[in-house]
C-alpha cells in the first residue's frame, strides 16, 4: 500500500509545483516595482529602456513569458539572474545545502529539546516543575525566531562574545571540501575539529529557529504522553513495577510520537521559511539570505527559482513525514 | 530499559568526550596583517562594468581594491592618475589623448598594455555589452595606439568623459584573460591590476583579498582584507563591538555615538556625496509656485538634522554639495514659516483650508527617512499644507520615477561621486532624463545647451545659474547632505571617502 500512497503523493507534488510556479510567476509581475526601472542608466533614452525590456524578455505578453520560462525549466534552464548574472540553477543549488544543514540542525535541536522537556514535564506532573515548564514553554512559544536571533547576537555575540555572529565559516579558513554540505561532509570524513568550528557558526541561528518549534513539540508531546499514561497498557506496566521513566520512554512514547511527527512535519516547513530572516541576521549564506536580495533587486528569475526551491523542500519534507508516519503507524501501513 | 544514576553519569561522560572531540578551539591564529570590514552591501557580480551592481556607489570600494580605473580618485573626490597617467582633449575637442602607465602587471602576472585600455573602452561603449554608462563610453571611438599613447576620435562631445573615467563602470579589464576564460570564467576567477587580489569569495557571506605584491602604487598596509557581508545594521554593530570585525559603517547614529564612546573604538563621520531630497512633480498643486515655495520655506532643515539625525547631516539648499564642482554657497532657501503662510494665502490656502497632496517616502532605506518626512509633514501642517504620507519600496520609487508617475512630492536620495553637476542637477532635473520628474520647458531650455558646452568655466557657471533658478522656483527641495558614520578599532586607521565607500588601500596600521 505504501507505494500507492507514495505515487499519489508524487502526483500531488507535481500538481502543487505547477500551481506554485503559476502563482509565483504572476505574483512577482503584479507586485509594485518594475525590475527594468531599477536598471535604467542616468542617460538612458526611451529606446535604451525598450532594449532592456527586450534583452530580459519582459517585452513579451505575460502568457508568452510564462511559456518561455516553463519550457526552459523542462529543459533544466531556470533562466539567468538579473542581478547576479549567473544561471539560477547553479546559484540556488549552491546555496540550498547551507539552508538544509541549518534547518536540519534546528530540527534536531527542536526535537531533542521538545521531547526532552515533554518527558520531564510528564514525569513532574502535578508538581511545581510542571508549572514552571508550562510557563517557560508559553514564553518561548510567544517569541518569534528572529527576536531570539537578535537576543543571541547581543548576549552570546557581544555581551559575552563566545560565538561568531556571522557567516557559515570563518573567512580566514580554507576549506578542503568537495560539496557544499560542509557539516555533513566534515562529519563523515572525520574532520571533527572542522565540525566543531562549523557548529559554532550554526548554533545560534539554529537554536533561534529551533526554539519556537521546540515549544510546540513539547506542548503536543506532553499532551500525548499524558494521555498515553492513562491507557491500560501503561497501568499494566505500573502494576508490573516498572519505573516511571521507563514507562514514559518505553511504553507511552511510541504511541505519543505519531501525532508529534505529523505536527513537526508541518511546523518544519515554517521553520524553513523562518530561515529567510534568521539567515539575514546572521549573514548566513543560504537561500533565505539570497531571497531577500532577490526581492530587493526585483530579480524575477532568481525569485522564481528560490520560491520553487522552497516549494520542493516543503513537498519533500511533507512526503518524508508521511512515509515515516506510515512506517510508525501499523494501521496506515496495512491500509 | 532501566536508567539509573550510574548510566546517566556514563552517558554524560560520553557526551563530554564527544564534545571535546568537536573542539571549539580556533583553527588559525590571530593575524595582525588582516583587517576585517563588516560591510553593508553584498557583492552581486565580479564584472565591474556590466549589470546592476556596477552602479551601486558602495560596492566601488570592493571593485577599486581589485581593479584599477582609467583615472584614479582621491578620498576627497580629487582626480589623480590611475592606469592613465595623463589625458586630455585636442584643442578643437575632436580628439582625446591618453598616456598609459607602464610596468603594470595583471594579477596573473601577464603584462598590462594599452590594448587593455582600448578593449575596455570599446567593450564599454557597445550597447550589447550591457554597460549602464554606455551612453558616455560610446562617445569616443576609432582608437589608435602609438607606444603608450592612445588617441581616439570624439564621436559626440561629452564634457564629463574624463570625470566618468574615475567613476561607475570605469574599470580596466584584462583583454587577453577575459577573451580566454569568458564571462563565466571571469566570474569564477576575476583578475585586475589593483592593490588586492581575490583570494576567496563566498557569496552573501564574505570576500577575502590578498595584497598584490606587484602593485604599481606600492604594497598596501594590510596583507589580507576580509569583507564580511552584513546587510543587517544591528549585526554590523555587534560585529565591531564584539571584535569580530575591525571596521564597520552606515550604522544608526545612536549606535555610532554609543560605540565611539567605548574604549578601543573610534568613530569618524564624513559628509558624503549623497543628498536627501524631495522630488517635486509638475502635476496638480505643484504647478503653483507659491505652494512649492511655501513647502520649501516651511522646512526647518537644521532642526531635522539636529533633532532627528543627532547632528549628523549638512542642511543643503541645492543639489550640489560643497565638494562638487558647481557648488554655490550663495544659493539659499531660507526657513521662513511666516513667508510660507503668506505665499499660501496668496494662492487661497490657509491652515483652515490647507493645500492637500500626497508625499511618498521610503522607510528604513536611509537613516530616519520616514521620521524626517513625518517631521516635515508636521512643519507643513503649521503653515497650511496637509500632506498624506505614502510609504513605498525602492523598486516602486524607480518604477514611478521612470514613468513620471511619482506623487507631487516624493522623498529620495541622490549620489554624485564625480562631483559634476550633470550627474546631480542634470540627471535629476532635466525633463528628458528618465530619472527626472520635473519637466518644464523653461528649465530644460536652460539645461539643454550645457550638456555639450566645451568651455569648462562657462559650463560650470551655467550649471550654477541653473541651480539658482531651481532654488528660486522651488522645482525640488534639497534637504541635507548625508554624513557617513564609520567605527573602527585601534588595529587600523582609516581615511573616510566622500564617495561613501572607504577603501582598504587607504587603511593603515596605527
Amino acid at each position: 500500500m505504501w507505494y500507492r500512497i507514495l505515487l499519489n503523493r508524487l502526483i500531488l507534488a507535481a500538481v502543487t509545483l505547477l500551481g506554485v510556479a503559476v502563482v509565483v510567476f504572476v505574483l512577482v509581475r503584479v507586485v509594485p516595482g518594475d525590475p527594468i526601472a531599477m536598471m535604467i542608466a542616468p542617460g538612458a533614452s526611451e529606446a535604451d529602456i525598450q532594449d532592456l525590456r527586450v534583452r530580459y524578455g519582459l517585452d513579451l505578453p505575460i502568457v508568452q513569458q510564462f511559456t518561455v520560462w516553463i519550457k526552459g525549466i523542462l529543459a533544466g534552464d531556470f533562466g539567468k539572474s538579473f542581478s547576479l548574472r549567473q544561471g539560477v540553477v547553479g546559484l540556488v543549488v549552491g546555496r540550498v545545502p547551507a539552508t538544509l544543514e541549518l534547518a536540519g540542525l534546528a530540527l534536531a535541536i527542536a526535537m531533542g529539546l521538545g521531547v526532552g522537556i515533554a518527558v520531564v514535564a510528564t514525569l513532574a506532573r502535578g508538581r511545581w516543575l510542571e508549572t514552571l515548564i508550562d510557563n517557560v514553554n508559553g514564553l518561548v512559544l510567544a517569541v518569534p525566531d528572529f527576536i531570539w536571533a537578535l537576543v543571541f547576537v547581543l548576549v552570546l555575540g557581544v555581551l559575552w562574545p563566545v560565538l561568531p555572529i556571522s557567516g557559515r565559516v570563518d573567512p580566514r579558513l580554507d576549506l578542503d571540501l568537495a560539496s557544499n554540505f560542509y557539516l555533513a561532509e566534515a562529519f563523515f570524513t572525520g574532520q571533527f575539529k572542522l565540525v566543531g568550528h562549523l557548529l559554532t557558526h550554526m548554533i545560534m541561528p539554529a537554536v533561534a529557529l529551533a526554539l519556537p518549534l521546540a515549544a510546540i513539540i513539547a506542548r503536543v508531546m506532553k499532551g500525548a504522553l499524558q494521555e498515553a499514561m492513562l491507557q491500560d497498557y501503561v497501568v499494566l506496566a505500573r502494576i508490573k513495577g516498572f519505573s516511571r521513566l521507563r514507562i514514559v520512554l518505553q511504553e507511552a512514547m511510541r504511541n505519543a510520537v505519531v501525532p508529534v511527527l505529523s505536527l513537526t512535519g508541518v511546523q518544519f516547513t515554517f521553520l524553513v521559511g523562518g530561515t529567510v530572516i534568521v539567515e539575514r541576521i546572521f549573514s548566513y549564506p543560504g537561500i533565505g539570505n539570497m531571497a531577500i536580495d532577490a526581492v530587493i533587486n526585483r530579480d524575477l528569475p532568481l525569485i522564481q527559482g528560490l520560491v520553487l526551491a522552497f516549494a520542493i523542500m516543503f513537498i519533500l519534507i511533507n512526503l518524508a513525514v508521511d512515509l515515516i508516519t506510515i512506517v510508525l503507524n501499523p494501521r496506515l501501513r496495512h491500509g | 530499559m532501566n536508567f539509573d544514576r550510574r548510566q546517566v553519569l556514563k552517558t554524560s561522560a560520553a557526551g563530554f568526550a564527544a564534545a571535546s572531540a568537536f573542539s571549539l578551539s580556533p583553527l588559525f591564529a590571530a593575524d595582525d596583517g588582516t583587517v576585517t570590514i563588516a560591510y553593508n552591501v553584498n557583492l552581486p557580480s565580479w564584472d565591474p562594468t556590466v549589470g546592476l551592481s556596477t552602479v551601486n556607489p558602495t560596492i566601488q570600494s570592493i571593485y577599486r581594491s581589485i581593479f584599477d580605473q582609467f583615472i584614479g580618485q582621491e578620498p576627497n573626490l580629487d582626480f589623480k592618475p590611475g592606469l592613465l597617467t595623463a589625458w586630455g582633449w585636442s584643442d578643437d575637442r575632436k580628439q582625446v589623448w591618453m598616456d598609459v602607465r607602464e610596468g603594470v602587471t595583471w594579477h596573473d602576472g601577464s603584462p598590462f598594455t594599452p590594448e587593455d585600455i582600448v578593449w575596455s573602452l570599446e567593450r564599454a561603449g557597445k550597447k550589447e555589452t550591457g554597460n549602464p554608462i554606455q551612453f558616455v563610453w560610446s562617445k569616443i571611438g576609432n582608437f589608435k595606439i602609438e607606444g603608450n599613447k592612445i588617441t581616439a576620435d570624439v564621436l559626440a562631445f561629452e564634457p564629463t568623459l574624463f570625470k566618468w573615467m574615475s567613476f561607475l563602470t570605469a574599470y580596466v579589464m584584462p583583454k587577453a584573460y577575459y577573451e580566454k576564460v569568458g564571462a563565466d570564467g571571469f566570474e569564477a576567477k576575476p583578475i585586475g591590476t589593483g592593490p588586492y587580489m581575490v583570494d576567496k569569495f563566498e557569496r552573501n557571506a564574505f570576500l577575502r583579498l590578498k595584497a598584490n605584491p606587484n602593485y604599481w602604487g606600492g604594497k598596501p598596509a594590510f596583507d589580507t582584507v576580509i569583507y564580511k557581508f552584513v546587510p543587517d545594521a544591528t549585526s554590523r554593530v555587534a560585529e565591531v563591538e564584539s571584535g569580530s570585525a575591525d571596521i564597520t559603517l552606515d550604522i544608526p547614529y545612536e549606535e555610532f555615538d554609543r560605540l565611539k564612546a567605548k574604549d578601543g573604538l573610534t568613530g569618524v563621520t564624513t559628509p558624503i556625496s549623497d543628498i536627501g531630497m524631495i522630488f517635486l512633480n509638475d502635476v496638480g498643486v505643484m504647478e503653483d509656485k507659491n505652494v512649492r515655495m511655501a513647502a520649501a520655506m516651511a522646512i526647518n532643515k537644521k532642526a531635522i538634522v539636529e533633532r532627528l539625525l543627532r547632528g549628523y547631516g549638512e542642511p543643503i539648499d541645492t543639489l550640489e554639495a560643497p565638494q562638487y564642482a558647481a557648488f554655490d554657497a550663495s544659493i539659499k532657501v531660507p526657513y521662513d514659516p511666516d513667508k510660507a503662510v503668506e505665499l499660501l494665502k496668496a494662492s487661497g490656502y490657509s491652515k483652515d483650508n490647507p493645500v492637500k497632496f500626497p508625499i511618498q517616502t521610503t522607510r528604513g532605506l536611509k537613516p530616519k527617512d520616514y521620521e524626517m518626512i513625518q517631521a516635515i509633514v508636521g512643519m507643513w501642517r503649521k503653515v497650511g499644507i496637509q500632506a498624506e504620507i505614502e510609504v513605498y519600496e525602492i523598486a516602486k520609487h524607480y518604477e514611478l520615477r521612470a514613468t513620471d508617475k511619482l506623487a507631487p512630492a516624493a522623498f529620495y536620495n541622490w549620489g554624485n561621486a564625480i562631483g559634476d553637476p550633470t550627474t546631480s542637477t542634470g540627471f535629476a532635473m532635466f525633463g528628458p532624463s528618465p530619472h527626472s520628474v520635473w519637466d518644464t520647458d523653461d528649465l530644460d531650455g536652460m539645461i539643454g545647451p550645457l550638456w555639450g558646452e566645451a568651455n569648462e568655466a562657462k559650463r560650470i557657471a551655467g550649471w550654477k545659474a541653473v541651480d539658482k533658478y531651481i532654488a528660486e522656483q522651488a522645482y525640488v527641495i534639497p534637504l541635507l547632505q548625508y554624513v557617513q558614520p564609520i567605527v573602527y578599532n585601534n588595529k587600523v586607521k582609516i581615511v573616510p571617502n566622500v564617495a561613501g565607500a572607504p577603501e582598504p588601500v587607504h587603511m593603515t596600521k596605527p
